[in-house]
């Protein structure tokens, strides 16, 4: 090699390090910079939604009714904050003082009596939930040097709260409001309940619609049609059904399920099947992917044995093409299970205070739950709408999760 | 699932004494007397220069006449007339995409799965041709196994590997039967010394030879007729086609062996009869001895002789 070209060489060569060094430390900085948002995204929502996962309780003494039905439990939630706090006179002051408990208390004291009916008559210790605001304050939301109008609490009710504290009656729980009820206006009451059920069962419809439609359309297409002009616009516009706005799909659903069959609205069984309609092009592309994955040379091989086509589908081919068939269902699912635009469409973003029991009921779904919160005026909605982002995640985890595990349980080692 | 499959062929269990009687009680329907008469020596020879001595080959098993092999507007194979004995080992040799593969792959309909692939004139098996409308593709691959270049064993385990295909067919009534049946064949294949510890490990730990090797034993579990075998040893060193040369020779005393090969000593060593294919055309045919030592045409002796391929 001449001096000259072994320069030049050198020349290059440096030139090349350095644009891999450049583009190692530029990988290094995208990766750091998507990992901070990531952090910040997360450490946002658990901050504002810890404390929604517990709650304030107040043990109240109640002298319970002989007479379940006709007691006036109101009322005996109101005589017991009188009786604990007897100096309290004025009829403003009163209702200060009422309003330290949330009005679910009256239930609470029912339901207490209902599971036991042997203490009727007798004076006993009920734990109720104290009221959004006193929860706030004690789990420091808002803080005590805040003006009244922004804690919304007055000096008074402070001290109150503070006495009750002193008194040992002020308890903080796990907040099972918030995982065993519906939808409330008053946010101690309000859960998510509802919304994971309405979730549930979309997602039961869903799976069970979308996967097998969608693994016989992928086996179909991409094993046995033959390639004419037809299978091939089918193809196009099965990809272009994949980047069609979710929306779309809820307008769809809305025009032919609840117009034209006249299914139920706000049901997790049109939810459900709208989402499949979404979630179908995502398993059709994946399915197909995955099974042209798998080498030719085993569908000869099971051919030439004189296996039959469908054998040598089912037998060979789809075993191999599973994992990756299943990831790509649950990516599905799980895109499914953190939509909220096509079930706004089909009604169910509605404010449901029970939880469904079955597919047809009015349900909500948790993304929606949390496009509901997102937009409520109480403060303490707030935690409790980062508290549903937070189980919302969780899920989407645990799926993806299993689908780490399905896909290593059925990976074939060649 | 399709039923065919299910059915035992018996006649196959019966295999190979019984086949050429098994051939003549079956009724099959001559597809015309016009075929009838393409199918005779004459037209073959008139197709290719070296005439065939068909009465010194044996029982014709398989025969062509005037193949034409299109992919889509390309012709792959033209006018192939050629004629498979029995119990013999036909070579089919030739540079490079010269069509032996297509040919090879005509005969048990494997061509069939590619969509842009159109076939033409026939092939018979005995006397049945098998593009005809009653032939069942499945049945049809049942009785001419195929052996492919690269060893393919399913991800399963040996046994499993074997026992895949007499399963498909019902061909064991038992385990017992079914287990008697993988044995023979990896003994027949020459493998079941090497894997009797391990029937369960999976097929594709084997090595190279030894995978080639598990892929003749199922292709002859299913018992079949004819097997086709696409350059099996070109995926393999030395010593692993040494052993599958002398597995194919044992194997030519049981079964008609089709073999396309790229290399002209292993057609030499194996064959009995030998067909040089040349740009989609059959060039010649005969007996091994004959072709290699005084090959009639011009074209056939250039690669034999290494001036071309």
């Amino acid at each position: 090699m001449t001096d000259r070209l072994s320069t030049k060489l050198a020349a290059r060569l440096r030139k090349r390090h350095r644009g891999e060094k450049l583009f190692r430390l530029g990988g290094l900085g995208a990766i750091l910079l998507a990992v901070s948002f990531l952090a910040t995204l997360l450490v946002s929502i658990g901050v504002s939604g810890y404390t929604a996962f517990q709650q304030t309780t107040i043990l109240l003494q109640i002298n319970l009714p002989v007479d379940p039905v006709n007691a006036g439990y109101p009322g005996l939630v109101k005589k017991s904050l009188r009786e604990a706090f007897p100096s309290v006179s004025s009829r403003r002051n009163k209702k200060e003082l009422y309003r330290l408990v949330s009005s679910g208390a009256a239930w609470e004291i029912r339901n207490y009596l209902t599971d036991h009916p042997d203490q009727a008559g007798k004076t006993v210790t009920v734990t109720v939930t104290a009221s959004d605001d006193v929860d706030m304050l004690i789990n420091g939301k808002v803080s005590r040097l805040d003006p009244p109008q922004v804690r919304r609490l007055s000096d008074q009710q402070v001290a109150w709260i503070d006495q009750i504290r002193a008194s040992g009656n002020l308890k903080i729980g796990f907040n099972t409001n918030f995982f065993f009820n519906g939808d409330s206006r008053e946010p101690e009451l309000a859960g998510i309940a509802a919304a994971m059920a309405g979730s549930f069962f979309s997602l039961i419809i869903c799976l069970g619609l979308a996967f097998p439609l969608g693994i016989m359309a992928a086996i179909y297409l991409e094993e046995f049609a033959s390639k004419t002009r037809l299978t091939s616009l089918i193809e196009v516009n099965i990809n272009n059904l994949a980047a069609v706005p979710s929306i779309v799909f809820g307008l769809l659903g809305l025009a032919i399920f609840l117009n034209f069959f006249e299914l139920p609205r706000s049901a997790p069984l049109v939810g459900g099947m709208v989402l499949a309609l979404m979630t179908l092009p995502t398993i059709i592309i994946t399915g197909r992917a995955s099974l042209k994955a798998v080498p030719p040379s085993i569908r000869e091989a099971a051919l030439a044995i004189g296996a039959s086509k469908v054998q040598s589908v089912f037998h060979h081919v789809l075993p191999l093409a599973l994992p990756g068939v299943l990831t790509g269902t649950i990516i599905g699912m799980a895109r499914a299970v953190g939509e909220t635009a096509p079930l706004l469409m089909i009604g169910m973003v509605a404010f449901i205070v029970d939880v469904p029991k079955s597919i047809l009921e009015p349900a909500t779904a948790l993304p929606v739950q949390v496009f509901l919160w997102a937009d409520a005026p109480e403060r303490a909605f707030e935690e409790r709408t980062a508290a549903t982002i937070i189980v919302l995640l969780v899920f989407l985890m645990a799926m993806n999760l299993i689908a780490v595990i399905l896909r290593r349980k059925f990976e074939v080692r060649w | 699932m399709d039923c065919m499959t299910m059915t035992p062929t018996k006649p196959l269990s019966e295999l190979p004494l019984a086949a050429l009687q098994f051939a003549q009680q079956k009724p099959f329907v001559l597809q015309s007397t016009e075929r009838e008469a393409d199918m005779t020596t004459d037209s073959v020879s008139s197709r290719s220069p070296a005439p065939v001595e068909v009465t010194s080959v044996g029982r014709i098993r398989m025969q062509t006449s005037d193949l034409n092999v299109h992919y889509g507007d390309t012709q792959a194979l033209h006018d192939i007339s050629l004629e498979i004995p029995e119990n013999q080992v036909t070579a089919l040799i030739g540079p490079s995409g010269c069509g032996k593969s297509t040919y090879l792959r005509c005969l048990n309909r494997m061509n069939d799965v590619i969509d842009s692939c159109r076939v033409e004139g026939s092939v018979k098996l005995d006397d049945a041709d098998i593009y005809g409308p009653e032939v069942d593709v499945v049945e049809l691959r049942a009785r001419i196994g195929m052996v492919f270049q690269k060893p393919n064993p399913f991800p399963k385990s040996i046994y499993d590997n074997v026992a895949y295909g007499p399963r498909i067919h019902g061909l064991a009534d038992s385990r017992e039967e079914l287990d008697s049946i993988v044995m023979e064949s990896l003994e027949q294949a020459r493998l079941f010394d090497e894997v009797k510890d391990r029937l369960q490990a999976p097929g594709t730990s084997l090595s190279g030879g030894q995978q080639q090797r598990l892929c003749i034993a199922r292709a002859i579990a299913v018992k079949p007729e004819i097997i086709l075998m696409d350059e099996p040893c070109s995926a393999l060193d030395p010593i692993a086609t040494s052993g599958i040369e002398a597995l194919i020779d044992d194997l030519k005393d049981a079964y008609t062996i089709v073999m396309v090969t790229h290399s002209m000593q292993q057609a030499a060593r194996v064959s009995q009869r030998t067909a040089y294919f040349h740009m989609g055309q059959l060039v010649e045919t005969g007996s091994t001895d004959k072709v290699f030592s005084d090959p009639r045409d011009p074209r056939t002796r250039d690669y034999i002789s290494g001036r071309i391929g």
